[in-house]
């Protein structure tokens, strides 16, 4: 549990039945989950709040707004499927939030938070989405950055 | 032996999908989470734009077309005598040897008894027919026939349901039996009951049948659409009509 696992041998095993596949095969970054975290920027480098705020904010892009609500008052019609952003960066630490927004079924197999850094373990996925992620490692950076400004 | 076994595997089937279903009493049609103004829409057929599909549906019923140059109502009779029909579709065919829908089944008369061409899924014609055949069971329960033949369609129908697909990894379940009443945006998640089909949805600004709703959950969903017609929306529409048994229909609803 405590002990680091590399995603591209741990994760994928346990969920795609046909076998690992290292994610630089799926033209993703690698990168290692720690607990329920990721500590190091996919990037290796920080990202922008600003950027990342545009990206929660798009329903076509970060589609966080169709179950979320979060401190974005220009958006009219927010979810109510699952819990307020405000106050994530208080709740979670920076590796804590880069974890649930790559992969939310590490931590609750059963959510329905959709995967946003992962192309395996998927079915029927539409032809124009097919081993692409949600997001970039780039835009996943800019959320990650903008949510730990949410202090409260 | 064979009865039993029958009896086995529908036994196994309804403990598989009593897990999930919404429990009989707190059912609700997706009309009820629809504001009033829709809801009158849907009531007065003055109002409710499904009416000039209706129109045309009753035209179609009583005119010879096909190289037989029959009509609906030459073999039929008067439409009123199709009361029922509606609540009981999909059901099983021996000439596909497996369920197909309303829809199918008009285009079944169409190529067999009228010898005419079948018609497109969401066509006018198609879509006015269903409407009207549909328009004949108002107010009656849906009532899915206890065929042993649909067991194995209506548990693939069950297990679609419940499978976890496209790029965002959703379940219709997760959504429909989860998380119905809660707001996906500006839309209350509905329980997702086969109730007014075919709808005039104003998004849509047409009539659509129940096939094109689960096309549009399924690109929401950013899953791989099916062909209009696979089996995989019949399996559906089976599962979706059982789950919904007892509840009256509506057709033509209306829907935002
Ligand atoms: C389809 C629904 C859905 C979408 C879209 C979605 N989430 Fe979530 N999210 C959830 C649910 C439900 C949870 C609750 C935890 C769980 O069920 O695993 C959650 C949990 C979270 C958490 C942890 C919240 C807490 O305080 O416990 C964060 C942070 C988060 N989401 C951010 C995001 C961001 C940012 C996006 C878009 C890039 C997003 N979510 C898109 C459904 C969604
Ligand atoms: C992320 C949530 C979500 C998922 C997943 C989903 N739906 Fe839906 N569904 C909705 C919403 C919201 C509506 C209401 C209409 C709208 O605004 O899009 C709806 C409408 C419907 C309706 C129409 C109900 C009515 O009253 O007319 C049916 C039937 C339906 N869905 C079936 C399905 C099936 C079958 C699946 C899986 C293949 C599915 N849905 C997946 C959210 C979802």
């Amino acid at each position: 549990m405590s002990r680091p696992d590399l995603v591209a041998a741990g994760l994928v095993a346990s969920i795609v039945v046909w076998g690992p596949s290292p994610l630089a095969a799926q033209g993703l970054r690698t990168y290692v989950a720690n607990g329920d975290s990721i500590s190091v920027s996919l990037t290796g480098r920080p990202g922008d709040p600003e950027k990342g705020r545009a990206v929660v904010a798009n329903r076509q892009v970060g589609l966080c707004l169709l179950c979320h609500t979060g401190p974005i008052p220009e958006e009219r019609f927010q979810g109510s499927l699952a819990p307020e952003l405000s106050g994530a960066g208080s709740r979670w630490s920076e590796g804590q939030l880069r974890l649930r927004i790559v992969d939310a079924a590490r931590i609750n197999p059963a959510t329905i938070m959709p995967p946003y850094y992962r192309t395996q373990g998927l079915t029927r996925v539409a032809r124009s989405f097919v081993d692409k992620p949600i997001l970039s490692a780039e835009q996943i950076e800019d959320v990650v950055a903008y949510l730990t400004t949410l202090k409260d | 032996m064979k009865p039993r076994a029958a009896l086995l595997a529908v036994l196994a089937l309804a403990a598989t999908v009593a897990r999930a279903e919404i429990p009989e009493a707190e059912r609700r049609s997706g009309y009820h989470d629809m504001g009033p103004s829709v809801q009158a829409m849907q009531d007065d057929d003055a109002a409710n734009p499904g009416t000039l599909w209706l129109l045309q549906g009753e035209a179609l019923w009583d005119r010879r077309q096909g190289a037989a140059a029959k009509s609906c109502a030459d073999c039929h009779g008067a439409a009123s005598g199709l009361a029922g029909v509606a609540a009981r579709y999909p059901a099983f065919s021996g000439v596909s040897s497996r369920p197909i829908d309303l829809e199918q089944r008009i285009n079944l008369c169409r190529t067999d008894n009228q010898k005419a061409d079948a018609w497109a899924y969401e066509s006018r014609e198609l879509l006015s027919l269903s409407a009207y055949v549909a328009r004949q069971s108002r107010d009656l329960p849906i009532a899915p026939p206890a065929d042993p033949r649909l067991a194995p369609f209506l548990a693939a129908g069950a297990d679609l349901f419940a499978r976890r697909q496209g790029q965002l990894n959703l379940s219709c379940a997760q959504c429909h039996d989860d998380n119905h009443g809660k707001k996906l945006a500006a839309a209350t998640i509905p329980q997702a009951h086969p109730t007014g089909y075919p709808i005039y949805r104003l998004e849509w600004q047409s009539l659509g049948s129940l096939q094109r709703r689960l096309r549009n959950c399924l690109i929401g969903m950013r899953a791989e659409p099916y062909a209009y017609g696979a089996p995989e929306y019949v399996d559906l529409e089976l599962y979706l009509m059982s789950r919904a048994r007892g509840m009256p229909l509506e057709a033509p609803g209306v829907r935002p």
